[in-house]
């Protein structure tokens, strides 16, 4: 807990209020090219315990939400509008040095590539006893090393004890996102957000990167954003999802509302092109045809218009974000097709895909 | 590390070796006239210019001549002949003190200002004072060592005594040392310090951008610990690099422009001196003193690298 005053409710408190809240999230960066608005406009809430995945393409904005939450978007070009709560706290308010006790130690994150997100002239073991120090320099440097060997441990390096003194390129990449994920829970977080944290893994490796973050996630209750452009690692261990399209979210829902009953033709797109160990036949994977919209430049209305088969008249106005499926209030979307049509569409060859209706 | 060592120790004897052939051939064979009567200075008799070329082996064939004027050299035996018969290794080596406490000096202030500056402006790139930083380090960069001093000597020891006009006071009185010195230093320092200023900003505007320097920013470390312990320390390689040249060269009787001008008879001052009357067995000896120390700080450099980037391991491949 910090020194601020608050009034806000306790963290664990049942019943008041989401752990983490964004709410109308919007970022945009001052370009020589004009205003990209990375994120424009996205909701949603963290409770303990829980696993939501952000999935999207490259551009998408899913990692500036992430990095804003924490304020690491800050710079003198960027515009952040919209409200972040952390137990009812304001975030998006708070100072640089206020922020500074809530990253590490509230708010944990970890990255893309581990090969190069641990500096490669300290040891694994001094950064992560940075780390510990950073939010109480009470503790001594020997019982911080202490911690930190423990925590190799807890995360499955093994032989911590002298592992801690190895440099990060002497750590495998599985190992080093394994540290990362140490460095991140080392002050015992509420909120862990990973950013692409098994990308540049290789696929067994993901697989063991994933059932730490999930045994983690359990068995502290912590609350986890996982962003990925995976939809095999959302399968795995998500359990709500938000698809984000030309920084906006186009649909959110639980896993399975996003798995079997897909409302937004993009997230059809991109369940389309997973690849499948149940069809006989090796097939060309379907794509979604064009490329992400340039943010500079947001196409008229939807912003997956161009790009999408299914398009009408009506395609031209901005879709909100709501309940379409009278039976699901949480399950929104923001494609102006009727329910009935969708399911029709989605349809190809007996699985879910997008493409031309013929 | 030893293997390294004496991988380095065979590569500097290749490069002094190398370095000494190219200076023997421009000096002894290229020009047409004799060179015994160049080294025995202008109004030399012709039983001087005899003595000479038995002495420096002009009489032989080529290698044979390589080898007796080397080893006039390395041994001490050299003398100058237009330099009022001077012992040429007598000289470098009184010079040493000069030279080492002007670089020595120099190189704090650069070192200090370099880094000051370079980490200023990267911090606030982009604002008031990144540019106001980058004109002084530009300002510093264009001005040539021979009119700033000229402009110190005029104003701070002859208009206004400031300080002592020129010479060189031993360290057993440190007052006078460094009141004699201080001009020298900022002339040198001068240049040095716009220059790796500019380099440092540009370095840790790379380092800034990596994806670690995020991942300490995650962690909830201060701005200022980010800085200094993550970006300025993964900074440091390239001015690490830039600094044993400069100051292999510097050693090694670079200096020549501020020794002379400030009267600091060092190794300078005497390439100088040796330049000025196409004193060969001087400037033979100086080049070979001058590569040496070259040789030497690049191999310093080497070993500092391993120590600023622990990927960077000395071994097999290091030399």
């Amino acid at each position: 807990m910090s020194a601020t005053p608050e009034t806000a409710p306790a963290p664990s408190g049942a019943g008041a209020g989401p752990l983490l809240a964004v709410e109308n999230l919007r970022v945009g960066f001052a370009t020589e090219d004009g205003r990209v608005q990375a994120v424009d406009g996205v909701n949603f809430e963290l409770e303990p315990g829980e696993v939501l995945a952000i999935v999207g393409e490259s551009g998408s904005g899913k990692s500036v939400t992430a990095q804003t939450i924490i304020g690491l978007t800050r710079s003198p070009n960027s515009h952040i509008e919209g409200s972040v709560r952390l137990s009812g706290d304001e975030l998006t308010t708070k100072s640089e040095r206020e922020l500074q006790k809530v990253r590490g130690s509230k708010i944990a994150m970890i990255f893309q590539d581990p090969m190069t997100s641990l500096n490669p002239v300290y040891t694994v073991g001094k950064q992560i006893v940075e780390a510990i120090r950073a939010h109480d320099s009470s503790i001594g440097r020997s019982s911080a090393r202490e911690q930190a060997v423990e925590l190799l441990g807890a995360v499955g390096i093994p032989d911590a004890e002298r592992r801690v003194n190895d440099y990060p390129h002497e750590f495998s990449g599985g190992m080093r996102q394994r540290a990362m994920i140490a460095m991140g829970l080392a002050l015992e977080p509420s909120v862990l957000i990973a950013d692409e944290p098994t990308t540049a893994l290789d696929v067994t490796i993901q697989a063991q990167i994933l059932h730490l973050i999930q045994d983690l996630n359990r068995s502290r209750g912590l609350a986890t954003i996982l962003i990925t452009h995976d939809l095999g690692v959302v399968a795995e261990v998500a359990d709500r999802v938000l698809v984000m399209y030309g920084g906006k979210v186009v649909e959110q829902g639980t896993l399975d509302d996003i798995f079997y009953d897909p409302q937004h033709p993009y997230t059809w797109g991109l369940l389309g092109s997973l690849t499948r160990l149940d069809q006989p036949r090796p097939h060309r994977l379907p794509q979604i045809s064009g490329a992400p919209p340039s943010l500079l430049n947001l196409p008229k209305g939807c912003a997956f218009r161009p790009r999408c088969p299914h398009e009408f008249g009506k395609c031209k106005e901005v879709p909100g974000l709501d309940p379409r499926l009278p039976e699901d209030p949480n399950h929104r979307d923001r494609c102006w097709l009727e329910p009935e049509q969708k399911r029709k569409l989605r349809e190809i060859e007996g699985r879910i895909g997008l493409e031309e209706p013929t | 590390m030893l293997r390294f060592a004496v991988r380095r120790l065979l590569g500097a004897i290749a490069v002094l070796f190398a370095i000494s052939v190219l200076v023997f051939l421009i000096f002894n064979v290229v020009p047409a006239t004799n060179p015994a009567a160049r080294i025995a200075g202008k109004n030399a008799t012709p039983q001087l210019i005899k003595n000479v070329e038995k002495e420096w082996g002009f009489d032989k064939s080529l290698p044979e001549q390589y080898w007796t004027q080397m080893k006039l050299i390395f041994t001490g035996k050299a003398t100058s002949y237009s330099l009022a018969h001077i012992n040429i290794d007598k000289r470098i080596l009184e010079g040493i003190p000069q030279t080492a406490s002007l670089c020595i000096g120099a190189a704090i202030i650069w070192l200090a200002f370099g880094i000051f500056f370079g980490y200023i402006s990267a911090i606030r790139a982009g604002g008031f004072i990144d540019r106001f930083v980058t004109v002084i380090a530009l300002i510093g960069i264009s001005m040539p060592v021979f009119w700033l001093a000229s402009i110190f000597l005029y104003y701070l020891t002859y208009k206004i005594e400031l300080f002592p006009a020129s010479g060189y006071e031993p360290l057993s009185n440190p007052v006078e040392w460094a009141k004699h010195l201080i001009l020298p230093w900022v002339c040198l320092a001068v240049l040095f310090a716009g220059f790796y200023s500019r380099v440092l900003r540009s370095s840790m505007l790379d380092v800034m951008n990596e994806d670690y320097v995020r991942t300490a920013r995650a962690k909830g470390l201060s701005q200022r610990r980010v800085m200094l312990r993550h970006v300025l320390r993964n900074s440091l390689i390239p001015i690490v690099t830039l600094f044993g040249l400069d100051f292999g060269v510097l050693i090694g009787g670079g200096a020549i422009v501020t020794e002379s001008l400030f009267q600091i008879e060092g190794v300078g001052y005497f390439v100088a001196e040796a330049l000025n009357q196409q004193d060969f067995p001087s400037i033979m000896a100086v080049t070979i003193f001058g590569a040496f120390f070259i040789v030497l700080f690049n191999t310093i450099v080497d070993i500092a690298y391993a120590y600023l980037d622990p990927r960077i391991r000395l071994g097999t491949s290091a030399a």
